[in-house]
Formats: C-alpha cells, sequence, structure tokens
C-alpha cells in the first residue's frame, strides 16, 4: 500500500464525496482504500467508492490505436499527447474527519476544498480511523455507482490488513454489519463472504 | 487470573426486557454459549442503584430476524459462523430477580431484602460469585446446617435450622432421587443446630440404627452418629435381634388405646366406606372407647349378629369391618393391654431432649404405619400441648419445641382424612404448641392443599408428575419458572429448596452422606480433641 503520497487533487466536491483527478494517468487509488484530503480546518477521510480514464473532453471520445503496436506501452510512445488528452479520476465517498489528533466517523461540517490535494492514508492513520466503525452505516445506505457491498468489502479486507490483528478486526466489523443488517440477512451473508482473503 | 478478566469470565450478558412476574430477560454476551448455562443457577445483576439476586429459570435461542432461521448464514465458514453467533443470533437466559442488596439500613441490619423490582434496562448480568452466594445464605454456624452447594459452585449453602423448625416441612422427590438421604441431612441438622427434639416413625428402618444406601452400602443412622442424643424405639422385638439393633425401648400398644379416630384413617388401606366409619363410632359408644376394639373382636357368632342387626350395620360392611380389625390385631406389638405407656417413655426422652426414633422392623405396613403413628403422635401431642398450656398459665418455661416426621405423608394429609387426622391439626396449627411436622413424600399431589400452603420450607428432588409439581409450587412467586427448575433437577443428589427458612429458592448439590469423610463432618465429634477422633477412626475401620 502506498503510504501517504499525494495522488490527485480535488475537482468536484459535496459534503459526501469528492471528485478528484489524478496526477498520473491510471493512477487511481485501490478500490476500497482510504485517501485524505484538506477540508475547512480539518483533514477529511473518503473511501474510494468508483475510479474512471476518461477523455478531458467531454464530447471526445477515444479511439482505439493499437492495431500495428506490440505492446499497449508502444500505443502511449506512439501518441504522446495521449497523456495530455485523458485523464484518471476517482470518487472517494466521505466518511469522517479529524482534527489534530482527534477522529470523527461522521461528516465535516463543511466539504473538502476545491484543488484540495489528496494523499493516500498510511497504515497508521488507516488503524487510528478505524478504531471506531461507526462509519459502516454511512456506507451501508448510500447509493453508489460500483456496488455498495463490493466497496465495503474491499474497504474493510485493506483495512484489516493495517490492524494488528486482521481477523479479529474482520470479526468485529462483521458483527457491527450484523447489526446495521439485522433484517437483511442474505446481504449480510453476501458481504461476509467478501470479506475472505 | 486478574480481578478484571475474572470479572469478564462471570459476565453473561445485559437485562433487555422483562417484569417482576416473569423474570427478566437478558441476552447473552456474543462470547457466551447457551451451552454452558444451566437452570437453576444463580446470578447477580448491577441495577443502577442496587444488586440484584436471581435465578436462571430458562434458556432460548434467539435470532434478530426470522429469515435467519429459515435461511441461516453459510456456517460452516468459521468466520462467518463467529460473525453471527451473538448478533444474528444470540442465546438468551430468563432469570428471576429474587433479592436485593442496596446500601440502605435495611439491609445492613436484614441482609438482602425480596426484590420488590426489576434492574433498569441493559443492566449487566453475572454469575453469582461465593461471595454473593455467602451473603444471601450466611455461612454456617451455630443455627445454620450446611446442606449442600448451588450448581457448579463450590460455596456452602446453609439452612438456618432454628427457623426452619419453627414450621412444618416437607421432604418430595419420586421414589430414588434421595429423599431419604435428603431427611438424614436434614435431621441431623435439626438434632445439631435446631434446639428442636425429633419424633421421628421410621417406616423403612432408615433413620434410627443403619440404613442401605441404593447401592446396597450400610449407612449409619442417627443413634450410630449421636449415641447419647438419640433414642431407638422398635415396634419388632425379633428384627431388632436380627439386625443387631441397639434398641432402647420395645413399644407396645394395647387393644384399649386404639380409638375410633385411629381407626377412621385407615379408611383408604381398608376400603371402608362412609357407613363402616358411623359402625366403628357406633361400636365406640356401645362398648365405650377402651373397650370397643376387643369387644368387637371377640364377639362369637350370635352376638355379633345380634350387635348388627341392633346397630343397623349391612351385612358387608359389618364382615369388611371385622376382618379389617383382625387384620389389625395379627400385629404382635398390639395386645390387649400393654404393660408399659410407650408415649410416657418417648415423651421422657423427648423432653430431656433426646430424639426418638421409632422403627418398625419388619412390620412396614402401611396400616401398620398410619395406626402406630397417628396414635402415638396424638397422645404425644395431646400431653404436649397440656405442658404448653400450663406453662404459658403460669409463666414457666415452654418444653423444647418437637418435630413429628411422617413418611408417606399423602396416607395422613389426604384431602379426605387430613381434617381428622392429628397430623392435619399439627400442620394447620404450626407452632403454637411447638410442635411442628417433617412431611416426607413422594406423591405431593395426594396432600390436602391446606395443608401444603401451611408447609413453611419445601425442600424438593426431582418430580416429573404435573400434578405434584403443582403441588409442591402452589403459592410460590414464579411459580411457572420455577416449574422448568424442578422438572430438569437431575434425578440424584440434586433438590430445590425454597421457603421461610431460606431467603430465597436455591438449586443444591446435596452434600454428601454415608462416607467416613461425611460422618466426621456431620458427627458430633467435628471439631473435638483427637483422641475422640482417633477413637472414631476406630469405629469406622
Amino acid at each position: 500500500m502506498d503510504l501517504g503520497q499525494k495522488i490527485a487533487e480535488v475537482v468536484e466536491t459535496t459534503n459526501a464525496e469528492f471528485l478528484a483527478q489524478c496526477y498520473e494517468l491510471d493512477g487511481t487509488p485501490a478500490l476500497g482504500s482510504m485517501v485524505r484530503a484538506k477540508g475547512k480546518d480539518c483533514e477529511i477521510y473518503g473511501i474510494v467508492c468508483a475510479s474512471a480514464t476518461h477523455s478531458v473532453e467531454p464530447g471526445r471520445r477515444i479511439m482505439a490505436r493499437g492495431q500495428g503496436a506490440q505492446s499497449e506501452t508502444d500505443v502511449f510512445k506512439a501518441n504522446p499527447q495521449l497523456a495530455k488528452l485523458l485523464c484518471s479520476d476517482f470518487r472517494a465517498l466521505v466518511v469522517g474527519h479529524g482534527r489534530g489528533r482527534s477522529m470523527y466517523q461522521y461528516l465535516p461540517p463543511s466539504p473538502a476544498s476545491i484543488y484540495a490535494f489528496v494523499y493516500t492514508c498510511k497504515s497508521e492513520e488507516v488503524r487510528d480511523f478505524t478504531k471506531s466503525l461507526n462509519f459502516l452505516s454511512l456506507l451501508i445506505d448510500t447509493r453508489l455507482p460500483v456496488a455498495t457491498d463490493e466497496v465495503i468489502a474491499a474497504f474493510l479486507r485493506l483495512a484489516s490488513q493495517t490492524q494488528q490483528e486482521p481477523l479479529d478486526f474482520l470479526v468485529k466489523a462483521g458483527k457491527d454489519l450484523a447489526w446495521l443488517l439485522s433484517n437483511d440477512i442474505r446481504r449480510l451473508d453476501s458481504i461476509l463472504k467478501r470479506l475472505r482473503q | 487470573m486478574t480481578e478484571r478478566s475474572k470479572q469478564d469470565n462471570m459476565r453473561l450478558g445485559t437485562v433487555i426486557f422483562g417484569s417482576l412476574m416473569h423474570g427478566v430477560q437478558v441476552k447473552l454476551d456474543p462470547g457466551r454459549s447457551v451451552e454452558e448455562i444451566a437452570v437453576g443457577r444463580y446470578v447477580a445483576i448491577k441495577g443502577e442503584k442496587k444488586r440484584f439476586f436471581g435465578m436462571i429459570t430458562d434458556v432460548s435461542l434467539e435470532a434478530v430476524d426470522p429469515r435467519a432461521m429459515v435461511m441461516p448464514p453459510d456456517i460452516s465458514d468459521p468466520f462467518i459462523a463467529k460473525v453471527v453467533s451473538g448478533t444474528t443470533t444470540y442465546g438468551k437466559i430468563s432469570v428471576l430477580p429474587m433479592l436485593t442488596i442496596s446500601g440502605d439500613a435495611a439491609t445492613m441490619l436484614e441482609g438482602p431484602q425480596p426484590a420488590k423490582t426489576v434492574p433498569a434496562h441493559f443492566s449487566e448480568v453475572q454469575l453469582a460469585s461465593q461471595r454473593d452466594v455467602e451473603l444471601v445464605f450466611g455461612p454456617e454456624d451455630r443455627q445454620r446446617f450446611y446442606i449442600g452447594t448451588p450448581l457448579d459452585m463450590e460455596t456452602k449453602v446453609c439452612i438456618n435450622m432454628e427457623e426452619l423448625v419453627k414450621r412444618s416441612n416437607g421432604v418430595f422427590g419420586k421414589s430414588g432421587t434421595g429423599k431419604t438421604f435428603l431427611t438424614r441431612l436434614l435431621l441431623v441438622g435439626m438434632l445439631q443446630k435446631s434446639g428442636a427434639v425429633s419424633l421421628i416413625f421410621d417406616m423403612h428402618n432408615e433413620y434410627g440404627w443403619e440404613g442401605k444406601s441404593e447401592k446396597g452400602h450400610r449407612v449409619k443412622g442417627l443413634k450410630q452418629l449421636f449415641p447419647g442424643k438419640v433414642a431407638v424405639f422398635c415396634l419388632d422385638e425379633a428384627y431388632a435381634r436380627r439386625r443387631n439393633v441397639n434398641v432402647d425401648h420395645m413399644v407396645k400398644i394395647g387393644y384399649d388405646e386404639i380409638e375410633p379416630e385411629d381407626i377412621a384413617l385407615l379408611r383408604q388401606t381398608f376400603n371402608f366406606t362412609d357407613a363402616s366409619i358411623q359402625a366403628i363410632y357406633g361400636l365406640a359408644r356401645r362398648f365405650g372407647d377402651k373397650k370397643w376394639f376387643e369387644s368387637t373382636l371377640s364377639l362369637g357368632e350370635e352376638e355379633s349378629k345380634k350387635v348388627q342387626k341392633e346397630m343397623e350395620i349391612h351385612d358387608s360392611t359389618w364382615r369388611n369391618l371385622r376382618r379389617s380389625l383382625m387384620n389389625l390385631q395379627r400385629f404382635p406389638f398390639l395386645m390387649s393391654h400393654a404393660p408399659d405407656d410407650a408415649v410416657k417413655n418417648m415423651l421422657g426422652y423427648l423432653e430431656r431432649g433426646i430424639n426418638v426414633v421409632l422403627e418398625f422392623g419388619s412390620y412396614d405396613d402401611i396400616s401398620a404405619y398410619i395406626l402406630v403413628a397417628n396414635l402415638l403422635s396424638r397422645r404425644i401431642y395431646t400431653q404436649y400441648r397440656e405442658k404448653v398450656d400450663v406453662s404459658d398459665a403460669k409463666g414457666n418455661k415452654e418444653p423444647v419445641p418437637m418435630v413429628i416426621t411422617i413418611e408417606e405423608a399423602h396416607k395422613f394429609l389426604n384431602p379426605e382424612v387430613a381434617s381428622q387426622t392429628i397430623f392435619g391439626k399439627i400442620a394447620r396449627e404450626m407452632r403454637k404448641y411447638n410442635v411442628t411436622m417433617l412431611v416426607i413424600d413422594q406423591r405431593p399431589s395426594g396432600i390436602d392443599e391446606e395443608v401444603m400452603s401451611q408447609l413453611g420450607t419445601k425442600i424438593t428432588c426431582l418430580l416429573d408428575n404435573e400434578r405434584d409439581v403443582d403441588a409442591v409450587l402452589t403459592g410460590v412467586a414464579g411459580k411457572s419458572e420455577l416449574k422448568s427448575v424442578l422438572s430438569r433437577l437431575e434425578s440424584k443428589q440434586q433438590a430445590l429448596i425454597f421457603g421461610h427458612a431460606l431467603p430465597m429458592p436455591v438449586v443444591v448439590k446435596v452434600r454428601e452422606y454415608g462416607t467416613p469423610e461425611s460422618y466426621k463432618e456431620l458427627g458430633p465429634l467435628a471439631g473435638d480433641t483427637k483422641a475422640k477422633t482417633d477413637k472414631l477412626d476406630d469405629l469406622w475401620g
């Protein structure tokens, strides 16, 4: 996992989520990973819930260019302008914020600042943030471009790797999910099955 | 183990709902398995202001969503099984809160108080600690007798024997559940710590000199354990000689001592009709109270017909009556006039504080038992009552309280005869005249309701007949909850004790009786000089 690396910039922001454009093409962080961006007086934490690479101009379709190339890299070598015409971005669902040493697992008072730099979170940060899993309810009830359950499972899998006792963490998270999904056993079952490493 | 981890180890769960009437429901913590919980165990509940003591009365499996039971999660995966345990599915126990302990003055002075409310929502529930149990039942001391240990605990449950003998008590349980052993223990307890004397009608020769365990081992009786404090009376001379029983007195009963009431009691045994009973009283009027028995039996054929005609007794009634009286006449301990007064002898011992056991020898026929027990008890009770009246009038010291122990109690105390027997009277009048009863029975449903309701403390081993269980628990708070506890007792060495002499119902594993160690603990020499102990060791071999 990348440790606290600056990877993107906020280009669209709301209280609940932000869109960040990556500095590098295909440089989006893993689905479910935690990222951090500056907000007003606080650090805002989000979970990557959707990534995309597309044309910079909305109306311009990307054409296939590699028919004669030996490898995908050759396509970029032959068309150096592509790096400027294409971009990668990702959406992060805001799950909490931090102020000083304190972490709060609920929405910040104001959204992430526009053009704020976005960093990947270090393992210690993830560990600190996931001491409480209250934010899972935010995830459960959100409609996302990607299946929400996939995001939750991906996040918990990644977060568990930062813990000293990954299995205990997963069991604790599983129990929290069981409470939240007490009226939807099938959904719980499907998320739990996705938590296996 | 640290204090903290010990506490975690004791924690069971939290109160989720409930009522005083039906007990509170406790959701088990995820780590707790229902399989490690047993009904009858004690728990302590930390309420907001008070601590509650209660007993587990039921265990159940619950699911947050009923669909989970129809389409269970994939628990073949250990991870999923671990997650759903305690969340989607969980264990629940029912706890009947019985006592409270708060820091108020009443608790300080009088100990735990009966629970008059329930603990608040989400109060923490723990298994009761040894200290909790000691606090509730008190330590073994001059009045309290150690009867057994609570389930899965080592703490001693003690019964206050002085309180126990203030009212009549009952020992119940179906055959082979350990009633006799339990009764032996109670008798020892009463002998040592109650300050009362016992008169025991020992139908099967189990309490006085020596008894037998189910496995055939010999078990010491009261006389062997406390030679100076127990006198054995016996009805059967041949039996005493054969078994080498150290008998203090042989009991003979004169026909002149038999009153119509004594025979009326045998109504069920001899199939007497109302007409037969009327005839008995008629005969007593005709021949006199002291002579009627002998006179009726000595009637010749002619005289017999004459009497029958004059008294207008139906032929079959008359024949049945005579046949029954002749059956009684067969008993060698009955004779036209007894050489000495058995009642006087017994009273002599009882007044000196010596316990009396009447062994029936080989006459373990129910008719002999009913006749003798009723006859002797009635006369002893009458004399006791007179003594109490005299001492009341003169302001003297009252006679020593007496406890009469009877077996097969339903024969004396069934609804048809309870109002006529002396035992029914003792049960109802209770301790007014310093006489109470210890009734032992396997069919408590056969005992008159009024008598059952007067029993102070009930000690019951396993009962599985619905009517018997109902009869024992009539009028007890939390009856339906205790019912599930009672019907799940183990068939040996376990008993549910509740009532006057205990602050709350308790299921105990009854202490040992019958091993050399147990005799040492129970015997009069426990804690005495070494020389005496050595002597006792020799005795036991």
